[in-house]
């Protein structure tokens, strides 16, 4: 049944925008080029992250870190392998994708670890970025509780996202 | 300039403990791998992504977003009182969280922003502004296509099987981060 979830969605977008009379395909094309511009503006940031990331690991500063935290991570059920993932997420996108990516590459793809990661990193948002962006734009000095609260909902999108994994897997 | 830092300390930290744990020549390979993982990374999810941020467009078009803009209503009235009474504000909130439900961030963005000038009193944010914030980075997403590029790229049969983890994770963050910025709310007065 899942296998033709995916297929069927392809199907009924672009039926969908048919029915309408609008151009499916030019609509498709278009969202492509903007990914590719995105993906591009991504790529110097992707490499620059993965190279500190690779050199964080081959230290072994990431596994002395996951051994620091081992214990308040295995208190709430979190891998403590994801330990530098969830440290960076909220800070920056570019670099969790960065260390996901070699989570789940080490770990591999459909292990508990290497889901996890992948949940974690759909789940959440680069916090503190997202709050600069609109708090910035918007002008505003005195933010009051949003940090704590955006914060609060990062950990139980940790929490829920190694325990999802568990039910569900 | 926080990134900058943030590298910085990254490459003194992996030198610090690769000095101290004996790890030296691990580390010289690492900078040449590292590199080269990140453009492999960038060109083998191109693909998927390019092909959802395109299918997003088409939910989009296709009257997805309003149809889910007629189902958020009474979400949105409860959680944003001032829907009720400011139409536009309902429409660029609506817009907001569509978008981002679709996966189209770059577009979710401006229309969060302008919901976020109507929200504000002076610059102090309001409740509802600091509800919206959180919304805004509990991320619920559809298809989240990068994460499913990357698991795609390192040879994941079923890049998609992890959805339902995540439509619950996101739900429940949102939800939990809603309520505490609600109960924050009542005792951090402006």
């Amino acid at each position: 049944m899942t296998d033709y979830l995916v297929p069927v969605l392809l199907f009924a977008a672009s039926a969908l925008v048919l029915r309408k009379k609008e151009n499916a395909y030019d609509l498709l094309l278009q969202g492509g080029a903007e990914a590719l511009r995105l993906l591009t503006a991504i790529v110097p940031a992707l490499i620059a992250l993965l190279t500190a990331v690779y050199m964080l690991r081959a230290s072994g500063a990431v596994t002395l870190l996951s051994q620091v935290l081992r214990p308040v991570f295995s208190f709430f059920g979190i891998p403590p392998e994801t330990a530098m993932l969830v440290l960076v997420r909220p800070i920056s996108g570019s670099a969790a994708l960065a260390v996901g990516a070699e989570l789940m590459a080490e770990y591999g793809v459909d292990s508990a670890v290497g889901r996890t990661a992948a949940v974690m990193l759909g789940s959440t948002e680069t916090t503190f970025y997202t709050i600069s962006v609109y708090f910035g734009a918007a002008g505003i000095k005195k933010t009051r509780y949003t940090l704590p609260a955006a914060l609060f909902a990062d950990f139980v999108g940790f929490f829920m996202a190694s325990w999802t994994v568990r039910w569900l897997f | 300039m926080v990134m900058s830092w943030v590298w910085t300390g990254m490459v003194l930290l992996s030198i610090l403990c690769g000095a101290i744990l004996g790890n030296g020549s691990a580390l010289a390979a690492a900078t040449v791998q590292g590199a080269q993982a990140g453009i492999t990374l960038a060109i083998s999810m191109a693909g998927s992504l390019c092909l959802w941020t395109g299918v997003g467009r088409l939910m989009e078009q296709g009257g997805l977003t309003q149809a889910l803009s007629r189902l958020l209503r009474p979400v949105l009235y409860r959680v944003f009182p001032g829907t009720r009474t400011d139409a536009a504000l309902a429409r660029d909130l609506s817009a907001n969280i569509c978008a981002n439900f679709l996966g189209l961030g770059n577009a979710a963005t401006p229309m969060g922003i302008q919901a976020a000038k109507r929200m504000k009193r002076g610059d102090t944010a309001t409740d509802e502004l600091c509800r919206l914030i959180v919304l805004n980075t509990a991320s619920i997403q559809l298809i989240p296509a990068n994460v499913a590029a990357v698991r795609s790229a390192l040879g994941c049969a079923t890049p998609f099987d992890i959805l339902p983890a995540v439509w619950i994770t996101s739900l429940c963050s949102a939800a939990l981060g809603v309520t505490a910025a609600w109960l924050l709310g009542k005792v951090w007065r402006e």
